[in-house]
């Protein structure tokens, strides 16, 4: 812990981990169409702390959403009122929810609520 | 692999403290695993049924079917109460098929699919052969704004026009507490109490009609809904009607998920509220008559959906605006359109 390290060219600076990412409900629209995506993300973020959900969302906003409507998925910057998401089967109020540290191998599962009945 | 660690007494299950709770209820913040979940979900539905005393042994009630999260819950917990407890119901799904290509069909394919999973017979009624019009060509016809209207009037009719082919009485909808509050919100911001009064009620055998409507899963809030479909690995289909954007149901949704996210007990606090405010209007005796045209039952000489198709017919568009006075639909989507559109000219009124 604490000592420097160069940041690689594009600014990841640890081995990434990797996650199932999953999304149902209708907001795999958003997301090429696709239920499951299976991502690497850094370990830590720029000012080397564990990443977290918040910092996923980010990260799935800038990297993986092709879809231009942003407010579908999030609202001022976090996951839209109406949408679950469940960590490893949990429901992340359970864990933390924006707070939760990502593990290596986590599996993420955002669900829309808002979607016709 | 590692020996499994003792679950921490923070993550244990408050029912049966003995497995891991993966759920938080909304209503109560109370931690459940799976089987604790599924179980108390299905005995609050349960509950409302005996209360209520909403079946009959020996009858036969079909549930409107449209292959979304909702209903495909509804049907999926009504199969197993009805074993469970005996209730000696026989259910039978009924899809409208509104003739939207790209909507409608998916959909259904998830409807035929689930009548084989829960063993229910499904009849399939469609705008097309009860009006001569799809909603495909209405649009074509009308466009997109006010199509709504249209749909909800004809699916109301849809449904009772379904289950008196099937010599049924008695139709079950998958409204649950999250779209009961907001018809309840919109219905107090119109200042329309009848529609409140009717919004609320567990059952409603209507004026306009001789089926009875009733909603099970009026105290389920869509978040358990949606994780009861979840854990059960329900198959059901979910797409937004491409002809309903966002705008229309957006705004009072959005307002009770972010009422929801900072105090989860708003929505039934709403419902409950919707009652009370209920109880304290006097019912209406409401002078009906048959329509004149098709004889369902109506308080004008035409009934909605004739007006509407005269004017489709007529190609008239502008039907819509008198309709809409009319009392006889109470469709969620139909009445939020109105309540939408009035805030809407609320805040043009303001803004000018
Ligand atoms: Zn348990
Ligand atoms: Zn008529």
């Amino acid at each position: 812990m604490g000592e420097q390290q160069d940041p690689s060219p594009n600014g990841i600076y640890s081995k990434p981990v990797s996650l199932n990412i999953e999304f149902s409900g209708g907001l795999e629209m958003l997301f090429s169409n696709q239920r499951s995506h299976h991502i690497q993300m850094p370990a830590k973020g720029p000012s080397k702390q564990p990443v977290n959900i918040g910092f996923l969302v980010r990260h799935l906003c800038e990297n993986l959403m092709k879809d231009k409507r942003k407010d579908l998925f999030v609202l001022e910057d976090r996951i839209r009122p109406g949408i679950l998401v469940l960590i490893n089967d949990a429901d992340w109020e359970l864990e933390g929810e924006e707070e939760y540290l990502i593990q290596d191998g986590d599996t993420i599962l955002f669900v829309s609520t808002l979607h016709g009945g | 692999m590692p020996p499994a660690l003792p679950i921490p007494a923070s993550k244990l299950c408050e029912s049966c403290l003995s497995a891991r709770a993966l759920i938080s209820r909304p209503k109560t913040h109370q931690k459940l695993c799976k089987p604790c979940f599924l179980s108390t979900f299905e005995s609050e539905i349960h509950a409302t049924i005996v209360s209520t005393n909403l079946f009959t042994k020996g009858s036969r009630i079909a549930i409107g079917a449209s292959g979304g999260k909702d209903s495909t819950v509804l049907a999926s917990v009504l199969k197993t109460l009805n074993e469970r407890y005996d209730y000696g119901v026989e259910f039978v799904l009924l899809s409208i098929d509104e003739g939207i290509k790209g909507y409608r069909d998916d959909s259904l394919e998830t409807v035929k699919r689930n009548a084989i999973q829960y063993g229910m017979e499904l009849v399939i009624v469609s705008y097309e052969e009860l009006y001569g019009w799809s909603m495909d060509s209405v649009v074509e016809s009308i466009g997109k704004k006010g199509n709504c209207t249209y749909c909800g009037v004809f699916r109301r009719q849809a449904l009772d026009r379904g289950a008196e082919r099937l010599g049924i009485h008695h139709v079950v909808t998958g409204h649950n507490a999250d779209d009961i509050a907001e018809t309840v919100l919109m219905n107090l911001l119109r200042g329309d109490l009848p529609r409140l009064h009717r919004c609320t009620s567990i059952i409603t055998s209507s004026t306009s009609s001789p089926i009875a409507r009733s909603k099970p899963l009026k105290y389920a809030y869509e978040k358990e809904i949606v994780l009861y479909a979840l854990h059960k690995k329900l198959d059901y289909f979910s797409t937004e009607c491409i002809y309903s954007p966002e705008a229309f149901r957006g705004s009072a949704r959005t307002l009770i998920k972010a009422l929801e996210k900072v105090r989860p007990s708003a929505i039934l606090d709403i419902v409950r509220s919707g009652e009370a405010f209920s109880r304290m209007i006097p019912s209406q005796a409401q002078a009906m008559s048959n329509c004149a045209r098709c004889g369902y039952l109506t308080s004008q000489k035409l009934c909605k959906a004739c007006t509407l198709l005269e004017g489709l017919n007529k190609n008239r568009p502008k039907t819509i605006v008198e309709v809409e006075a009319g009392i006889e639909d109470e469709e969620v989507s139909s009445s939020l359109w109105r309540g939408i559109e009035a805030i809407k000219l609320v805040e043009e009124g303001i803004a000018n």
